[in-house]
């Protein structure tokens, strides 16, 4: 099934609450508060014409330009992105899922935005969850023990993210 | 008196200094710990394998264990995650205990200087390290290299007489690879690198 059958389905059955969608990209997606997240990810991996049974990806973006002075032609307001990539073997066909989040929870910096964690319905969503939660700095709410996986865990920052700050040392070893 | 005098003659009598005789026992039986991080783990792999051959100069002998090993080979990438093993592991071997920091990476940092986050610049910042060895990853010949510097800072080891820590000349050559001509002495050295940075200068027009 194509990405053009897909998300009619989708549109049917959630109608408003797919907040947006591009077919022209090379993997086409749709994009989902996430409050609905988790509703939408059941029914794709459910529905019987759907059955997107394998997680194969999951990334965190930070849409950020440092340099004050390229921000206003980066063509994009500072945000976060979470990109799920589906995959049936039941009908071999894949599916992209996106969620914006803001860079911080409430606008304040050191909090981390929030998204409803799929391992429930993926296993395979824990460790990728971890990586995005130590690197991108994206809070999974229901994830069952989310830790650092990379990192140490007494790391400070998430460094994947575009404002991130080195550290001159770790440990008394000198970082930079 | 020469280091051994007398080999190979009818009265099969050898004469040498104890420490000389301790010394080269132990740069011919440098065993290296069993100890990789990253891709220059392959090539010193290769270098231990029946190609290259380590064991031709005693140092084939991986242990598995710091606390039988002379020397540390750190092959490839630390972060600061291992560095505290890498020191750990570093406490752990007996004395006299020898460092050959193989690669880019655990020379100064390698590919990740400016953008690794969470990569050691070097892994001097760690351990103490006796030879470096450039490349990404060295060849095998370049590590057999370093451990032929490391031998020759064993040979000048005087711990029975002079005790530690040892006083090394560094760089300490001693004719296993030859040098082009104008490098050969300090004078000729220093009048070859003055001339090439006169010729990289640019000319002012």
């Amino acid at each position: 099934m194509k990405a053009a059958e897909i998300i009619p389905i989708l549109e049917e059955k959630f109608g408003d609450r797919i907040r947006g969608k591009n077919l022209e990209a090379i993997d086409p997606f749709v994009v989902v508060a996430p409050s609905d997240l988790l509703e939408v990810a059941r029914f794709l991996r459910d529905d019987s014409r759907l059955r997107f049974d394998i997680l194969n990806c999951i990334s965190g973006v930070d849409y950020l330009e440092p340099d004050p002075k390229k921000a206003p032609k980066a063509g994009f307001e500072p945000h976060m992105e979470v990109v799920y990539h589906l995959q049936s073997f039941t009908h071999r066909h894949r599916f992209v899922l996106k969620v914006i989040l803001p860079r911080w929870k409430d606008d304040k910096p050191g909090e981390l935005p929030e998204v409803p964690s799929v391992t429930s319905l993926w296993r395979a969503a824990d460790w990728h969850e971890r990586e995005v939660y130590d690197l991108s700095g994206v809070w999974f709410t229901g994830h069952p023990n989310l830790t650092r996986i990379l990192l140490s865990e007494d790391w400070v920052g998430h460094p994947l993210r575009k404002d991130y700050e080195f550290p001159l040392e770790y440990h008394g070893i000198r970082g930079r | 008196m020469g280091w051994l005098e007398g080999f190979g003659k009818e009265e099969n009598v050898i004469t040498t200094t104890l420490e000389q005789a301790v010394n080269w026992a132990r740069e011919s039986s440098m065993w290296p710990m069993t100890f990789g991080l990253a891709c220059c783990a392959i090539e010193m792999m290769a270098t231990g394998a029946s190609r290259f051959d380590m064991d031709r100069f005693g140092a084939g002998a991986f242990r598995a264990t710091p606390r039988q090993a002379d020397l540390m080979i750190v092959a490839g990438t630390v972060n600061f995650k291992m560095a505290s093993r890498v020191r750990r592991l570093y406490n752990q071997m007996p004395d006299p205990k020898f460092v050959i920091a193989m690669g880019a990476c655990t020379c100064g940092g390698g590919p990740y200087y400016k953008y690794g986050y969470n990569v050691v610049k070097g892994v001097d910042l760690v351990v103490p390290v006796d030879v470096y060895v450039p490349g990404c990853p060295p060849r095998p010949e370049a590590l057999l290299e370093g451990l032929m510097r490391i031998q020759d800072k064993v040979r000048a080891m005087k711990d029975l007489t002079r005790g530690q820590p040892l006083e090394v000349p560094i760089p300490c050559r001693t004719g296993y690879t030859m040098l082009p001509d104008e490098l050969s002495t300090h004078e000729k050295a220093n009048a070859f690198v003055k001339k090439t940075k006169e010729q990289a200068t640019p000319a002012k027009a």
